[in-house]
């Protein structure tokens, strides 16, 4: 399968026939696209699951799958793409969801209106005849002039039709009063599609054929608003709907009286099962009795018949952090079962559709920090990789959101694979140990927020977002995330692994690990309060921060040294893939101060908590408590600080 | 009176949206000037959840702010 993203997309996919897959977010259209293709992408119950175009193959035709649009338009870029997209389509498959037919139908209207051949698939019929909704399918199909499919693709009823039928797809009826609106521009452009945008108004269609943008955007959205409602009061029957336990239990999660235990109680929950339960049983077996007790004298054997275990080749390959050992204990004996954990939890988060009630719970904090709720999306999912969620801030509605969720994931979020270690090490240093690591990780994020709010030009959106219905997890699409994630990362972690483990071994031969030591020991040692083998630790971090992490689980460290060593790793540098990833997405430039950023930040708090640690008294059981007041503190200043600097800034422009 | 001054459970009918581009985004939502929508939740200081049909949003309040309605 193949991602690609870019304006040279709509060249690059080939085939006979391009059928998109096309539909308002969360509906379904990633469903069916496996389907089609028999590739796998991710499914969840969020708005914004499908980021990357994705193709694949139905006989000799090209089957593409889009992010889901309200509408084809300019207004972000997931609609730029979307729509470039859909008006090269030679057949567009529209998923709609049959309880939201009011809201779906203005998108399959607007494609319609383009005079592309349409297929309209009704999914969710399930959930529709739940609700009470009685819907004519002929008479919907009459009105619209395509051919209409009812579908449950989760249960598989309709799939193989669609694919039967796919041949049946046409232009449907353009929405009355728009006709002779298109027959006047028709002549000036290639084709009727962008006819109507250039109608509607769209900046970069005009830009490309050096015209001016139309004034009827807001005449023809009214029109296909009415129309729609027209075909809906005819075709669509409801019965009042009865307050349902889905619902109730929706407005729990939402409310902050009872949101916020819930949310507490969920994250208790999963670092019980991580933290402790993985972390420690789980990994106990399979790093401790498989790996070390077993895999590795098998592979130190193996290689003593080849060279000798003292020799430097011997060291490299099978030594304390040899290639061949270390690689594989870390990979697979301590990190893949936690990353594993990580994922399943996500994908519960994800397929529930407990996201977007959990981003209109946390709205109002996260609007402090430039962002609105939907910013909670792409944090939550850094839990699982940052990599990954780097991309994932694409439906963030403004730059200037993507900006600070970017900053805010490669300084503070661990990934799956660093939290599950931390959080195994914290598990053994006790209660106010964990709560001193949370609230100095959970400050500087709050601090980097409300600087970053202050400081960037300009005003983040609003909040507006879709909260689907809740819906039990369908087991099979959790563990089959779960896997493709828990293989990717085994994928990914392996050779950089290997890396690092080379390098570090090759540093500790040739005595530059003794150097690097010493040279970082002002820090380590004398601002961080930690012993110089720390600085093994960070320098294995550079390469990934899980890595640096796992080499800190393997030292003895005190209470107070761990949690020191934890907070500064966990602000590290992002690992390299999501260097490169920043790259791609941001530039080299930003990437640079990101990653410069880091350097200091992490630093700076970790030697801060050290040196509130000596200031209180190392011993004195008041400690812990003090550090964290200091914080809360601190972070109230700079919040309060940057929030009248916004609010100055904000009554000037005004002025 | 504007949205985010409704209060939990009220019905309202909305009367005009000032902010352009919002006003086009609600069109295509279907909460369009003249929808009647229900208020599910109201978040102190956060959000407003609203409901018409099926279909449940949640809006922020900056946004419900610039949207005028009237009981219904
Ligand atoms: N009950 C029910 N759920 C469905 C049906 N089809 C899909 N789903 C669920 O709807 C959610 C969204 O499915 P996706 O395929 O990710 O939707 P999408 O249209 O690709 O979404 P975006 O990529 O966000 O635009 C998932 O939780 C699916 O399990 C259906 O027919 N009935
Ligand atoms: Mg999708």
């Amino acid at each position: 399968m193949a991602h690609c993203h870019g304006p040279d997309l709509t060249e690059t996919i080939k085939g006979d026939k391009r059928i998109v897959l096309a539909g308002n977010p969360n509906t379904g259209k990633s469903v069916f696209f496996n389907y089609l293709t028999g590739l796998y992408v991710d499914v969840s119950n969020y708005p914004g699951t499908t980021l990357e175009i994705s193709h694949g193959r139905i006989g000799s035709d090209v089957v593409v799958d889009t992010p889901g649009v309200y509408g084809i338009s300019s207004f972000n870029d997931e609609e730029r793409v979307a729509r470039d997209i859909i008006l090269s389509a030679d057949l567009v498959v529209n998923i709609v969801d049959a309880t939201n037919l009011e809201r779906d139908l203005f998108l399959t209207q607007q494609i319609i209106d383009t005079g592309i051949p349409v297929l309209l698939v009704l999914n969710m019929m399930d959930e529709a005849d739940r609700h009470g909704f009685t819907i004519n399918v002929e008479l919907l199909s009459e009105l619209l002039g395509v051919p209409v499919i009812p579908a449950v693709a989760v249960k598989k009823i309709g799939l193989s039709e669609l694919k039967d039928n796919l041949s049946l797809a046409r232009p449907g009826n353009v929405t009355p009063g728009v006709q002779h609106l298109l027959d006047a521009m028709i002549g000036r452009v290639a084709n009727k599609g962008e006819a109507l945008l250039l109608l509607e108004g769209d900046n970069i269609i005009a830009d490309r054929h050096g015209l001016e943008p139309g004034e009827y955007r807001e005449e023809i959205y009214s029109r296909r608003r009415e129309r729609v409602n027209i075909i809906v009061g005819y075709a669509v029957e409801m019965d009042s709907e009865r307050k349902s336990f889905s619902q109730t239990l929706s407005g729990l999660m939402i409310r902050p009286i009872t949101g916020i235990p819930m949310l507490a109680l969920i994250l208790f929950g999963m670092y019980k099962a991580i933290g402790v339960f993985v972390a420690q049983t789980v990994v106990g077996v399979t790093e401790e009795t498989i790996m070390i007790g077993m895999f590795e004298p098998a592979v130190r054997e193996l290689i003593g018949e080849f060279t000798a275990l003292d020799s430097p080749l011997g060291q490299i390959l099978v030594g304390e952090f040899g290639v061949f050992t270390m690689t594989f204990t870390y990979v697979l004996g301590l990190l893949m079962p936690l990353v594993a954990g990580f994922y399943f939890f996500l994908a519960l988060f994800e397929d529930s559709g407990y996201l977007p009630r959990l981003a209109t719970l946390v709205d109002r904090l996260l609007t402090g920090m430039g962002l609105n709720g939907r910013g909670v999306i792409p944090l939550i999912l850094g839990f699982g990789c940052v990599t990954m969620a780097t991309i994932t801030t694409r439906l963030l509605a403004s730059e200037r959101e993507r900006i600070i969720a970017i900053v805010l994931l490669g300084l503070t979020i661990p990934c799956s694979a660093q939290l599950g270690v931390i959080a195994g090490i914290l598990a053994g240093l006790g209660g106010q140990y964990v709560a001193v690591y949370v609230l100095a990780v959970f400050s500087v994020l709050v601090m980097a927020g409300t600087a970053l709010n202050a400081l960037l030009p300009g005003n983040s959106s609003d909040l507006l977002i879709d909260l689907p219905p809740l819906r039990v997890p369908r087991l099979d699409n959790v563990i089959r995330k779960t896997a493709t994630k828990s293989y990717n990362f085994i994928k990914e972690a392996t050779p950089l692994f290997a890396l690092g483990a080379l390098l570090v071994s090759v540093f500790q031969l040739t005595g530059i690990l003794k150097f690097l030591q010493n040279l970082l020991a002002p820090i380590t040692v004398g601002f961080l309060n930690l012993p110089p083998e720390a600085a093994t630790a960070f320098i294995m971090g550079i390469v990934r921060r899980d890595f640096g992490a796992a080499g800190l689980a393997n030292m003895s460290l005190s209470s107070i040294e761990a949690t020191v060593a934890l907070i500064t790793i966990t602000l590290f540098v992002p690992c390299i893939a999501a260097i490169l990833v920043l790259f791609k997405e941001r530039g080299k430039k930003e990437a640079a101060i990101i990653w410069g950023g880091s350097w200091v930040v992490a630093f700076l708090v970790g030697g801060m908590v050290a040196q509130l640690f000596n200031l209180f008294g190392q011993e004195s059981g008041a400690a812990a408590p003090l550090v964290m007041v200091s914080f809360i503190f601190m972070t109230t200043i700079i919040a309060v600080v940057c929030s009248v600097v916004k609010s100055r800034k904000r009554k000037s422009i005004v002025v | 009176m504007t949205l985010d001054r409704v209060k939990k459970g009220q019905s309202v009918k909305i009367l005009s949206i000032s902010d352009g581009l919002m006003r086009i985004q609600a069109i295509r939502f279907g909460f369009a000037e003249g929808a009647v929508i229900n208020c599910e939740e109201v978040i102190p200081a956060g959000p407003i959840v609203i409901r018409r049909c099926g279909q449940q949003v949640a809006l922020g309040r900056q946004m419900a702010g610039k949207i005028d309605v009237a009981i219904n």
